[in-house]
């Protein structure tokens, strides 16, 4: 499973985090039944200030995606409509899915939900999520007595 | 020909290094999901490119091979770490052979929402013909 030095690659650390959920999801999943795969993929970003959700939703309409915030966890739910065709046409190929989604992130602290913007640009959902003033790690200096 | 139904696949297919020749650029190559279908005067195919805007996309068709290619930039940020990853950033690659014979004028290709739609209008000598039987 873990690889040591792996020669003539350079270090890719999206790699790596992917083996290690392959690696994590085979453990339990068993043999010969794949891992279901999330749909949709989503990509979390944090810093101290704010946490970026990005998902992959090509050919979403907006107005079909849900977003809900309750404490630290956000709520992705939509669907993806189905291509349709006309009359005497037909389908040689079908591989783009289609369908309900609903997905919970768990996020690393309490956001500030008047503040979350969403922005769907490219087929790229973009949420971003202040973190809540009353969260946020406050400093406290030492006085000497 | 005959509808083929499929569930969701995987998730995004890095592109098999074996069937595209060496690039010049460097990082990871995307093969795109996509649907084709077709009536009498056209092939309409469409693939999923999220992240992709038209700048970024280029359809040549050459000889029979129709190829797809989209370049895209990683998102960068120095004040964000990367803490989950569930899909990768690169670029697009596909190619088809297209056996009918196409009119090349006419080509259209549009990107909306991260959807590349390509409508290849076929020549007037490969639409098909009703051939009328009259009673003898």
């Amino acid at each position: 499973m873990a690889r040591i030095g792996r020669i003539g690659l350079s270090w890719d650390p999206l790699r790596e985090m992917e083996q290690l959920e392959r690696d994590w999801s085979n453990l339990f999943s068993g043999f010969g039944r794949a891992a279901a795969v999330k749909y949709p993929p989503v990509n979390v970003f944090t810093s101290e200030e704010d946490v970026v959700v990005t998902s992959e939703l090509p050919g979403v309409n907006p107005e079909d995606v849900d977003l809900t915030i309750t404490g630290d966890v956000l709520t992705l739910k939509g669907t993806r409509r189905r291509q349709e065709i006309g009359e005497g046409q037909t389908w040689h190929r079908r591989e783009r899915g289609y369908g309900d989604f609903y997905r919970t992130i768990q996020l690393p602290y309490n956001v500030d939900s008047a503040k979350v913007e969403a922005k769907y640009n490219k087929g790229i959902l973009r949420i971003t999520l202040p973190r809540a003033e009353a969260d946020k790690p406050r400093k406290i200096s030492v006085k000497t007595a | 020909m005959a509808e083929v139904e499929k569930s969701r696949e995987a998730k995004k297919q890095e592109t098999p290094g074996n069937i595209i020749t060496e690039r010049i650029r460097t990082g990871r190559i995307y093969m795109p999901d996509v649907d084709i279908s077709e009536d009498r005067d056209n092939l309409v195919l469409y693939a999923d490119l999220p992240g992709a805007g038209d700048e970024d996309v280029s359809v040549t068709l050459e000889n029979d091979v129709l190829t797809i290619e989209a370049k895209i930039l990683p998102e960068k940020s120095d004040a964000h770490r990367l803490s989950h990853a569930e899909y990768g950033t690169g670029d697009y690659f596909r190619s088809f052979t297209i056996n009918e014979p196409i009119d090349r004028e006419k080509i259209e290709a549009k990107m909306k929402d991260g959807v590349l739609r390509i409508v290849l209008p076929k020549k007037e000598e490969a639409k098909p013909k009703q051939i009328k039987i009259h009673a003898g």
